[in-house]
């Protein structure tokens, strides 16, 4: 697996636990339509990928992250 | 034509479905007297207050209210321009030099609100490329302060220092760092551990901002706050606070002791770009200020009826927001907001007013009862209250 597939594995893993209407998870999943996440579980969320791969992802840049492969694609940045 | 207001329609229907049910509309109640701080007329029914921030019950305090006449007579009822123009009476002056009295710091200035307070202190000293680090359930005023600014934001999980270290030192190096922590938070009345979280936050080169809003007055050996009870006051760099709780009035205030801190006044937006506060808001806030200096007895008092509060509701059965009382808040936690709307029309109609909070102001999806005790509720008042909680957990189905 490629290092990005393993981010996207591990991004998917850490969804489940917040992913209440048991939607199929892809890169084009978007967290608020799709998975209906409120603010609330966006920032319990946010904080268990911080801490999964040891970085910061500030309120400014989820602003930009819509989907799964948005969110992927930055965490390939920040632990490159 | 697109309608802007068809994004709150689900709140819009929310409202409606809970106001079918028959139910009172809890944002709505009218207080047609005040009696006392502690009493009001609602519905023409006489109504114990347990939902208000009025902690120290300075509200009708007799020198308080002389001070204001007498600034009203002397001063007229407004000031009619900006602190930085024609808005600086020597009443506004008193009103920090109190303050500064009050915290034993250098540098005082008061907002128009603690809303204003922390929306202009906030996105003010962070600016681009520094970072303000959070808890995850600071009040919508330091959110929008975080917003209106263009620092990067990061909260961090409520009250975890954990998580707080963890993020601090993620942060790249030479960057700006500004925590943001609250003293006493105002849903569930629980503290800080801000002796942890100060030290770790001073340890990895951060400022350190802490909003006393629901402590003043209160917590403390001088009512300081929970930075004064926990030990870390001189390693708070600023202290957020407002007159609209123990002091009684409105207003906002930042104290600190930053030797280059008055330069604020200059590039504050949320200072300069509005009124300043009305002469005989001013008059009563200093002196208001002053006797809460020597108000030991009444912190005592207020200790006893929250310690008594909290265990009386636990004794009913009720779930609350802390194991122990921690301040004036008792939060008690509803099975959803229709029971919880159900309960608060049962406590009204008993004649008892306490705060209904529901998301997003709470946190997870919480629906509380949140009551605020005051130090002029006397020890039958609070028996009252327990017995009035009794009837309507009961008649609302919330207890056994």
């Amino acid at each position: 697996m490629s290092d990005r597939q393993q981010i996207l594995a591990k991004t998917i893993e850490l969804i489940e636990p917040f992913n209440k209407k048991g939607v199929a998870v892809s890169e084009a999943t978007r967290f608020a339509q799709d998975l209906e996440w409120d603010s609330l579980t966006v920032l319990d969320f946010v904080a268990n990928v911080e801490d999964e791969f040891d970085v910061l992802i500030s309120m400014n840049m989820q602003a930009e992250i819509e989907n799964v492969g948005q969110l992927v694609d930055a965490l390939v940045k920040l632990t490159a | 034509m697109t309608d802007l207001f068809s994004k709150f329609d689900p709140l819009i229907q929310q409202r409606e479905d809970l106001l079918a049910g028959g139910v009172t509309d809890p944002f709505n109640l009218v207080m047609e007297k005040v009696e006392s701080p502690t009493v009001a007329i609602c519905n023409g029914k006489r109504t114990i207050l347990l939902g208000t921030y009025n902690y120290m019950g300075m509200t009708f305090d007799p020198d308080v209210v002389a001070a204001g006449h007498k600034a009203l007579d002397e001063f007229g009822s407004g000031t009619t321009g900006s602190r930085v123009l024609n808005g600086t009476y020597v009443g506004h002056k008193a009103v920090e030099q109190a303050l500064k009295d009050f915290y034993a710091m250098d540098h005082a200035m008061v907002f128009s609100t603690g809303y204003q307070a922390n929306l202009g202190i906030i996105s003010t000293i962070a600016g681009k490329d520094d970072y303000i680090v959070l808890d995850i359930d600071s009040h919508a005023s330091i959110y929008d302060g975080c917003a209106m600014g263009n620092a990067q934001i990061v909260p961090f999980r409520h009250n975890d220092i954990d998580a707080l270290e963890k993020r601090l030192k993620r942060i790249p190096e030479g960057a700006g760092k500004l925590v943001v922590l609250e003293g006493v938070y105002s849903m569930l009345g629980d503290v800080a551990p801000l002796q942890e979280m100060v030290a770790v936050s001073k340890a990895n080169g951060a400022m350190v901002l802490v909003d006393e809003a629901h402590s003043m007055g209160f917590i403390g050996e001088h009512g300081r706050g929970v930075a004064e009870a926990q030990g870390v006051m001189d390693d708070v760099d600023f202290i957020i606070g407002t007159f609209s709780k123990s002091v009684g009035t409105v207003g906002g205030f930042c104290v600190s002791n930053h030797p280059k801190f008055e330069i604020l006044r200059l590039v504050c937006r949320p200072y300069v770009f509005t009124a300043s506060l009305p002469p005989s808001v001013v008059a009563t806030a200093a002196t208001s200020i002053r006797k809460l200096m020597d108000s030991a007895d009444k912190r005592a008092h207020l200790w006893e009826n929250s310690k008594r509060l909290h265990a009386g509701l636990r004794q009913l059965g009720f779930t609350l927001g802390t194991e122990e009382p921690q301040s004036a808040i008792i939060a008690v936690i509803m099975p959803d907001l229709e029971r919880g709307a159900a309960m608060w029309e049962a406590l009204l109609n008993e004649g008892l007013y306490v705060n209904l909070a529901r998301p997003p102001a709470t946190p997870a999806g919480m629906t509380l009862l949140r009551c605020s005790l005051c130090a002029l509720h006397t020890e039958e008042q609070v028996g009252e209250i327990l017995t009035m909680f009794a009837a309507a957990g009961r008649a609302s189905g919330c207890i056994s």
